[in-house]
């Protein structure tokens, strides 16, 4: 498995973010034959490719294919990334309040909280 | 309304075609939770029933074309053994994953090529069945190729195993591109196309296949037949009476 640098967490497992260090050998049950990869899909062209779930797969072209099969069978994309859950770093649960917290008051933010002055056009 | 020799014709080949992939739909489905991973289970599904669907296809425009005036589920539920004409090829039970993978990469090439072709057939609605089955067999070919290159090429067990699945069916691969009067007499009006020129192309796609998966073309001068005409494996019955015992046992039954 390979470790996603500089971070503690990654997206393997497919639970958002789990330690890369100390899970898979105490955890006392055989890891799987396939690595996991994380699948994006563009819906259309024009927006951005989404996240849409995780599958197994022994490696990236098969992982390809096994999303086109899992993913797409209803015309859902245009366009399909699999990335290796193990080379995504993920920020952790225990970090939410100082990562996303203090967000919560700088309405200033949000485009909504200036007024334009009359006479402003094409914003 | 009469039917010509022609049409009667067209309605037999249509009923050939639509019984292998109905019959490799009914084989291929066999795998569905059975399969050695999740994914390639959803693969083989997808698989079954993109063939299932051109068997559909296939069979009502047979009974259209023929002049029985059977329908897809007469077709495929109420037939015997000996009255159905599929390729024996796809009648073999599944064996291990790679002689299922085998099967998959030989008959997909042949299915590829044929279809390929038969979008030109001047049949509108074979061409037109064919237009659309030629996207989903392509990648029927591609899921087939990149297994037996992986187990080809892979480790000692592996290559063994997927050497054993091509040895297992290459008796069974000559009847695909085996002709006779009806498809040369279809071929000649522009309807059909002649399964001996399919042969060059299905085996140059395959032995290329073989070749990268560091495998070697089967070298055997048994070649079995008899599909066409009715004539089956021993695996041939219990398929059927598999695949029929819900619509034998509850006749006229929908959910």
């Amino acid at each position: 498995m390979t470790q996603s640098a500089g971070s503690d967490l990654s997206a393997e497992g497919g639970h958002g973010a789990v330690p890369t260090t100390g899970v898979l050998a105490t955890s006392g049950r055989p890891v799987r034959g396939w690595p996991l990869w994380e699948v994006f899909v563009r819906p259309r062209r024009g927006l951005s490719h989404g996240h849409v779930g995780s599958l197994h797969a022994p490696d990236a072209q098969m992982a390809l294919r096994n999303a086109r099969d899992l993913y797409s069978r209803r015309q859902e994309g245009v366009s399909i990334w699999v990335v290796p859950a193990g080379q995504i770093s993920a920020s952790s649960p225990d970090e939410k309040d100082t990562f996303f917290d203090p967000a919560g008051d700088k309405v200033y933010r949000h485009p909504t909280f200036y007024d334009v002055p009359e006479g402003v056009e094409h914003l | 309304m009469t039917w010509s020799d022609s049409d009667k014709s067209v309605g037999a080949y249509a009923l050939r075609l639509g019984d292998d992939a109905l019959v490799l739909a009914q084989r291929t489905g066999e795998w569905i939770a059975a399969a050695p991973e999740l994914e390639e289970d959803v693969a083989l599904g997808n698989i079954a029933l993109d063939l299932l669907g051109q068997a559909r296809s296939l069979l009502s425009y047979a009974g259209e074309t023929d002049g029985s005036g059977r329908s897809e589920d007469d077709l495929a539920y109420l037939r015997d053994e000996r009255e159905f004409v599929n390729a024996q090829l796809v009648e073999l039970p599944n064996g291990g994953f790679a002689v299922t993978m085998a099967r998959l990469l030989v008959f997909a090439a042949y299915q590829y090529e044929l279809y390929d072709r038969l979008r030109e057939s001047r049949d509108e609605t074979l061409a037109a069945v064919a237009a659309k089955a030629v996207k989903e067999v392509a990648y029927h070919r591609d899921h087939a190729t990149q297994w037996v290159r992986r187990l080809g090429d892979g480790t000692d067990e592996s290559r063994r195993r997927m050497q054993a699945g091509l040895d297992t069916v290459w008796p069974y691969v000559f009847e695909l591109v085996e002709s006779d009067d009806l498809v040369r007499d279809l071929a000649g009006a522009g309807l059909a196309v002649d399964p001996a020129e399919l042969q060059g192309p299905v085996m140059g796609y395959v032995s290329g296949v073989i070749d990268e998966a560091t495998l070697v073309v089967p070298q055997t001068s048994v070649r079995h037949t008899g599909g066409r005409r009715g004539i089956h494996t021993e695996h041939m019955g219990y398929l059927v009476a598999e695949m029929q015992h819900l619509a034998r046992s509850h006749p006229g039954a929908v959910w």
